[in-house]
């Protein structure tokens, strides 16, 4: 009830607050002094709030890598919590400067929705996770299953196409709550919880005994996961899609927080354009010159933010795979600064 | 009768531009102007705002494919049904929901309520600490703790509790045959129709014979023995065409009978319980509103405890309890938008839910939403209130 209560609120928000959300949300972030984000309300490794209130993860460190970029402090920025549901309702009315919450780029989110997705922080898919009890070693074994996920995702669909392309009956059982998906899973009301594999390697740690379950290898859909914008604010969309160019970017130059202030003496002149030594691309996204430096040095680069919230060295103990720089084999691509 | 007249007359008198009825009039329909304006501007505003905003709008997409699957369908329904068929599978669910949860509550409400007042110290107790701490704990909290407690105590599909082989109890719910209708079964609906037309039709005749006579007719036990006789010598007689489709272990679940989810185990538990208690409440305040005399007054009549609570109070309680009873059926059937919270595939979570989000059409699908909790709302009232100037007192 608590959320149809939101959710109209919102609703009646659409209509009313004539055009709350204009173009200009640099101007109105800069005014305000601090930037709105829309995270995760808890999945480990992405974004996640410990018992201090303090967040950590991938998607809460492109929040604060744009904080550093636009006022050169990670502090400013303020996170609201958002279900799959919200998400997009809150970021359209207003509510939130940008939405960095592992939400997949699909077409019909980025055409129909008002939204522009401004790259991509992960390269994800989905998978499945079971019981080792059960024996399963396939994702095409899993005919007749009963299948939890949450509501409000890509990963309903992406079920109903797997199951049904091969002709394998199943049950999905869509939970709100992510939260309640595990428990519901931990308590043997699924076969099967389905989400991002990310994420599965993120809830499995949530589980009472992680190590009586498995992540199936199949992957069955591509979920590239990436941080959006209202559209029609060019300005706005382009300082958050450059913020994570340059964490790439900086991976590639070898740039990273603890010899930033080395690397800015360096004769390298990609490294002196993308930390402001020379040239002045920061006045193209209204920003100071050394936005990317502030970045760089304040949050990490791509690399660094990716080995310390869900790296191999973290209990998610994710490898780079897909997200590799381009040069390693991977997808991550940045275009240059120049 | 003077003053009247004069009234009149002073009225003919004055302009029209004091006349009381025409400025009420233009009051009237300045103010219903008012709020056309307003709701006009409001949509036209809301449709503007979102055409700048790229978002798209309209109702065309309740034609559109979903493409994702519903736990549990009343109708038919599938990956290739459209948003607008969602729509009545959410609708359906809801509905059941609210009217099985509707017809527990008030029979657990009256029990407590009436348990309540029971001379019988330990009963008492219990419907107190029962009414007590029920109705102090948030809803959201009950239907996490049914869910959850019935989910973990229940074994899995292949340790599943079972009744010699044809029902079975485990943590995808419960199993039971579903009878399979075949030829000349046609042959019992007719036996049972005929059975409840019997019925109403002996109901009938016993009241008027005892507002006669004064003789009473078994009409409970009689009503009982058509419904379930007629039916089965028809079924006898038309060679046992009922057959029943048994739930068979196949891979991970059950396949085939009647199955039902422990999300809506747990749904209905929990609002029936919750809501039960305040259905209790009403129903002690309206048994407390009868003033004692009229049972003194029954008893000094020859009438056992039993009849006076049947014939005598209940029936003058029912005017104070009906009117918020009905709140209560009201709530229920609005709490139950909670079921999201456990996946009970209801018309918040399928439609209010999975759709908005595919669709991004927040304004049309809660504006659809929302027209059907007050529809369902106004229903409910209705029929409440005819039932309630049913048994509202009628003076001779």
């Amino acid at each position: 009830m608590k959320k149809a209560i939101v959710s109209v609120v919102v609703g009646v928000t659409l209509g009313v607050a004539a055009t709350a959300a204009s173009a200009g949300t640099l101007d109105d972030v800069k005014a305000k002094g601090f930037i709105q984000c829309g995270v995760n309300p808890g999945l480990p490794g992405f974004s996640n709030p410990d018992d201090k209130g303090n967040w950590t993860g991938i998607d809460v460190d492109v929040c604060r890598a744009v904080a550093a970029a636009v006022f050169g402090d990670t502090t400013k920025v303020k996170f609201t919590p958002l279900s799959a549901k919200e998400r997009f309702t809150a970021l359209q009315t207003g509510e939130i400067d940008m939405l960095s919450r592992n939400s997949t780029w699909t077409m019909s989110r980025d055409t129909s929705l008002g939204l522009n997705f401004t790259g991509i922080t992960y390269y994800d898919g989905q998978g499945f996770m079971v019981r080792k009890s059960l024996g399963v070693t396939s994702a095409l074994e899993l005919s007749g299953a009963s299948v939890c996920t949450q509501t409000g995702t890509t990963t309903e669909l992406n079920i109903a196409d797997f199951f049904r392309s091969n002709n394998m009956p199943y049950e999905i059982v869509a939970f709100e709550k992510n939260d309640e998906v595990v428990q519901a899973y931990d308590a043997g009301r699924c076969d099967v919880h389905s989400t991002d594999a990310s994420g599965l390697h993120a809830e499995r740690l949530k589980l009472t005994n992680p190590g009586d379950h498995v992540i199936l290898p199949e992957i069955i859909s591509k979920e590239p996961l990436g941080p959006v914008v209202r559209q029609g604010d060019d300005g706005w969309f382009n300082v958050v899609k450059w913020t994570l160019f340059a964490m790439v970017n900086a991976e590639e130059l070898g740039v990273t927080s603890k010899n930033v202030d080395e690397m800015k003496a360096s004769e390298n002149p990609e490294i002196k354009r993308l930390l402001g030594t020379e040239g002045a691309f920061g006045e193209g996204i209204a920003l100071g010159n050394d936005w990317a430096y502030n970045i760089v040095k304040m949050v990490g680069n791509y690399g660094e933010i990716f080995d310390a919230n869900v790296g191999p060295d973290t209990p998610l103990g994710i490898s780079r795979g897909l997200n590799a720089l381009w040069k390693n084999g991977g997808l991550q691509y940045a275009p240059p600064v120049r | 009768m003077a003053g009247a007249r004069t009234a009149e007359e002073a009225a003919k008198k004055v302009a029209w531009i004091n006349d009381p009825r025409i400025r009420g009039l233009a009051y009237q329909i300045v103010l219903i102007a008012i709020i056309v304006l307003l709701g006009y501007e409001f949509i036209h505003n809301a449709a503007l705002n979102l055409e700048k905003q790229n978002i798209a709008s309209g109702f065309g997409f309740l034609k559109n494919t979903s493409g994702f699957a519903i736990v549990q369908t009343l109708i038919d329904y599938s990956e290739e049904s459209s948003y607008g068929r969602v729509f009545f599978v959410g609708l359906l669910n809801t509905i059941l929901v609210a009217v099985i949860g509707i017809v527990l509550a008030t029979v657990i409400g009256f029990v407590v309520g009436i348990a309540r007042l029971s001379n019988n110290w330990v009963i008492s107790r219990v419907a107190t600490v029962y009414v007590e701490l029920v109705r102090n704990i948030p809803l959201l909290l009950q239907l996490f703790f049914w869910y959850f407690a019935v989910l973990r105590s229940l074994p899995n599909p292949r340790q599943s509790l079972e009744i010699s082989g044809s029902v079975f109890l485990n943590n995808r719910g419960f199993f039971l045959p579903k009878p399979v209708f075949g030829e000349g079964a046609g042959l019992i609906g007719i036996a049972l129709i005929v059975a409840i037309v019997a019925t109403v039709a002996i109901r009938f005749w016993a009241h008027r014979r005892q507002d006669r006579t004064g003789r009473i007719f078994p009409v409970f036990w009689t009503g009982v023995g058509l419904l379930v006789g007629l039916p089965l010598v028809a079924f006898l007689v038309a060679g046992m065409p009922v057959t029943l489709d048994y739930s068979v272990l196949k891979g991970f679940n059950f396949v085939g009978g009647l199955r039902v989810i422990p999300e809506f185990v747990g749904l209905v538990l929990a609002l029936s319980i919750y809501t039960a208690t305040f259905i209790a409440e009403i129903v002690r305040a309206g048994i407390l509103a009868v003033s004692h005399g009229q049972t003194e007054a029954s008893y000094s009549l020859g009438l056992r405890p039993g009849p006076t609570l049947r014939l005598v109070v209940i029936p003058q309680a029912m005017r104070v309890i009906i009117p918020p009873l009905t709140s209560q059926y009201l709530n229920l059937t609005k709490n139950s938008s909670l079921a999201v919270a456990i996946a009970y595939p209801d018309l918040v979570s399928v439609f209010a839910g999975t759709v908005l989000n595919q669709t991004g059409q927040a304004v049309e699908v809660l504006l659809i939403t929302m027209l059907v909790y007050l529809g369902l709302s106004l229903v409910t009232s209705l029929f409440m209130n005819w039932y309630n100037a049913r048994m509202a007192l009628v003076e001779r």
